[in-house]
C-alpha cells in the first residue's frame, strides 16, 4: 500500500523567494526520518500573499491545497504535515 | 569557507529594502521613515537584542545605510532620519567609504579564541596540560581550566583533547578578512582599517550580529528614475540563477521597475574575453613568468594594496562592467544613467574609479526593487533582450569561467596556444590563499594564467546573491551552454 503523500507547494513569487523561499526548496533534504517519502514538495507561482502591506510575514507556503502558512519556516512546515498524517 | 544561509539579519536588512523602496515609489517614505522601527519592533512584541528600543535604534543605523550613510557621518545622535532622506535626494554622488561597522551591534566577541566546554571530564591523562607550550592549563574542580593571559592561542590542547571538549571560538569577521583588515578597538567593537581593506564584502557575510553595514544607493538610482531620467540597468553575468524566471522575464521586471531597459554585462564580457586573450599572449611574448586575471575588483584591490610583486602580471583589460558601460554610454547617450547590478561589494568600489558607471546596486537591492512594486518574475511573459551574447561570456559568473572564455577565444585566433597547458585558478581569496599569491608574484608557482575569484565558487557565491550557490551555478553552466 502506498502511503498517503501531503502536498506542500512553496511560494517561489520575488518577495517570498527574497524573504526566505529560496531556502525552504531544498527541505526535503532536511525532513526528519519519519517523514520522508511522504511528503511532495513543488514551487509555485505567486499566492498573491505578499499583495497587502503584510509581506513582512513572507514566505508563504501552501500545504494540502488549503492551508497557507505564514512566516514558514522548516519547523512549521513539518509541524503541518504532521498534523495531516495524524502523527 | 563561510556558509551562505538564511539567516535573521539577512532577513531583516530585505524587509526594511523593500519598506524602504515601496514608501518612496508612493511618496510617503518622508513621512514614515521615521517610524519604520517602531512597526517593525512595536514595544509588545519579544526582542532579537537585549530589548526593543536597542533592536530600534540598531535598525535606525541600518536605514541610515540604506540611505547611503554610515554611521561616521553620525554628528546628531538625534537627527531624524527624513533629514538623512533628505541630504540622501539632493546629493550628487555617493560616500567613499563603503563598508562601516555598526559598534553598537557588533557584539565584540570575545579575543580568547579557546574554549573548555562542559564535554571535559577532567580525565586522567589531561593531555592537554602536558602538551601545552605556555602551562596555560589546569585542571579545577575535575575540568581544565585555560589561563588566557598565558594561552597563545597555539591550538594544541584541541587537537590532543581525547574528548574534543576545547573548541575554537573564531571572531567570524576576522577570520573572514583575506588581508586582516579588521580589528578590534579598545572597547572590543571592530574597526575597518580602509588603508588595507578591500572591500570584499566578506566580513558582512560573515558576522553573526549584521553590525557590517554597506552604504546603498538605492535612494541615488530611485531619484533618478523618478526623476524621468534614461536609467540603463547593466546586470552581471551573475543573474543566471538568481531569481526564478528567465533572462527575458528579469529583463521585463527591470523595465517594469521603470529602467529604460536591461543590458547584459555578458556582452562586456565577450569584450573583455578577446582584449584579455590578446592581452595575455603579449605578456607571453614579453618573457613575462604569468599573466593574471582583472575582472574581479576585490582581488586587482589585494594586488594593489597587499602584493606589489604581482602588480606588473595583473591585465589591464578593462572588466566586463567598464566595457558594457562604455557601450552604455554611447549609445544611449553621455545623459543616460548607467547602473551596475550585480553579486558584489567591491564592483562600489571600481565603480568610483570608472566615471563611465553612475551607481551600484545589489541583486539583493534589486530583488527588494520587485518585491517592493509587487513585481513577480516568474509570472512575466518575457520581452526581447536588446543583443545576443555568446553563452561562453556568461560563463565568467563562475570560477573557471574566465579561462574558458579565454580559451575557447584563443583556439580562434591562435592555433597552437598554450594557455591551455598553465591555466591556474584561485577559487575564493583567504588567508591562505593570498599567501598563495606572494608566491605567484615571486614566480615561485607554476602556471602562465591565473584567474582570481575573491568569493568562492566565483560571482555567483558573492557577498549580496539571493541564490543558493550550488544551484546558481549549475544554472550558469547551462546558460554557457546555451
Amino acid at each position: 500500500m502506498t502511503k498517503k503523500k501531503v502536498k506542500v507547494e512553496i511560494c517561489v513569487g520575488t518577495t517570498c523567494f527574497l524573504l526566505g523561499a529560496s531556502k525552504l526548496q531544498e527541505m526535503e533534504r532536511f525532513l526528519p526520518p519519519d517523514l520522508t517519502g511522504r511528503v511532495e514538495v513543488q514551487g509555485t507561482a505567486c499566492l498573491g500573499c505578499c499583495r497587502n502591506d503584510n509581506f513582512g510575514s513572507a514566505p508563504f507556503v501552501k500545504v494540502d491545497d488549503t492551508d497557507v502558512i505564514a512566516n514558514a519556516t522548516l519547523e512549521k512546515v513539518i509541524n503541518r504535515v504532521r498534523r495531516s498524517l495524524n502523527l | 569557507m563561510i556558509m551562505k544561509v538564511a539567516n535573521n539579519a539577512e532577513r531583516i536588512r530585505r524587509e526594511l529594502l523593500i519598506r524602504i523602496i515601496r514608501n518612496f515609489m508612493r511618496g510617503t517614505l518622508k513621512d514614515v521613515i521615521d517610524r519604520i522601527a517602531v512597526d517593525m519592533r512595536p514595544r509588545k512584541e519579544r526582542p532579537s537584542r537585549c530589548c526593543v528600543y536597542k533592536d530600534r535604534a540598531v535598525l535606525k543605523y541600518r536605514v541610515m545605510a540604506m540611505l547611503g550613510f554610515g554611521i561616521e557621518d553620525e554628528i546628531d545622535e538625534a537627527k531624524a532620519l527624513s533629514k538623512y532622506l533628505k541630504e540622501a535626494t539632493e546629493r550628487q554622488a555617493p560616500d567613499d567609504n563603503i563598508l562601516s561597522v555598526l559598534d553598537v551591534a557588533c557584539s565584540a566577541c570575545v579575543e580568547s579564541q579557546y574554549l573548555v566546554t562542559n564535554a571535559c571530564r577532567g580525565c586522567f591523562a589531561r593531555p592537554c596540560t602536558f602538551n601545552c607550550p605556555r602551562d596555560a592549563i589546569q585542571v579545577v574542580d575535575g575540568q581544565a581550566r585555560i589561563d588566557h593571559s598565558l594561552c597563545i592561542d597555539c591550538g594544541k590542547c584541541t587537537k590532543v583533547c581525547p574528548y574534543h571538549a576545547i573548541i575554537r571560538v573564531p571572531i567570524p569577521c576576522e577570520e573572514a578578512c583575506p588581508v586582516n583588515a579588521i580589528k578590534k578597538r579598545s572597547d572590543g567593537t571592530q574597526v575597518i582599517n580602509f588603508k588595507s581593506c578591500i572591500s570584499c564584502g566578506k566580513c558582512m557575510q560573515a558576522c553573526p550580529f549584521g553590525a557590517i553595514l554597506e552604504r546603498s544607493q538605492i535612494i541615488d538610482v530611485l531619484n533618478a528614475i523618478k526623476k524621468g531620467k534614461k536609467v540603463v540597468a547593466m546586470v552581471a553575468p551573475s543573474i543566471v540563477g538568481q531569481f526564478p524566471g528567465k533572462l527575458a522575464q528579469i529583463a521585463e521586471a527591470v523595465k517594469l521597475v521603470g529602467f529604460e531597459l536591461m543590458e547584459e554585462v555578458a556582452h562586456g564580457a565577450q569584450m573583455t574575453t578577446e582584449h584579455e586573450t590578446k592581452e595575455f599572449f603579449e605578456h607571453m611574448e614579453q618573457g613575462d613568468h604569468i599573466m593574471t586575471s582583472s575582472c574581479c575588483p576585490a582581488y586587482v584591490e589585494t594586488v594593489k594594496k597587499h602584493v606589489p610583486l604581482l602588480q606588473p602580471y595583473v591585465s589591464d583589460t578593462p572588466s566586463p562592467m567598464r566595457f558594457t558601460a562604455r557601450v552604455v554610454k554611447e549609445k544611449y547617450g553621455c545623459d543616460c544613467v548607467s547602473v551596475f547590478i550585480g553579486p558584489c561589494v567591491a564592483k562600489r568600489k571600481e565603480a568610483q574609479r570608472s566615471p563611465k558607471v553612475d551607481y551600484v546596486l545589489t541583486f539583493e537591492e534589486l530583488g527588494s526593487f520587485f518585491a517592493a512594486m509587487n513585481i513577480d518574475v516568474a509570472s512575466l511573459k518575457g520581452i526581447k533582450l536588446p543583443r545576443k551574447v555568446e553563452g561562453y561570456a556568461r560563463g565568467f559568473a563562475s570560477s573557471c569561467g574566465v579561462t574558458s572564455a579565454m580559451l575557447k577565444e584563443s583556439t580562434k585566433t591562435v592555433a597552437d596556444s598554450n594557455l591551455d597547458n598553465d591555466a591556474k585558478f584561485i577559487n575564493g581569496l583567504d588567508q591562505k590563499t593570498v599567501k598563495q599569491l606572494h608566491l605567484y608574484g615571486k614566480g615561485k608557482l607554476p602556471g602562465n594564467f591565473l584567474e582570481v575569484m575573491a568569493c568562492e565558487g566565483g560571482c555567483v557565491g558573492g557577498p549580496c546573491v539571493l541564490g543558493d550557490v550550488k544551484l546558481a551555478t549549475r544554472a550558469v553552466k547551462a546558460s554557457t551552454e546555451e
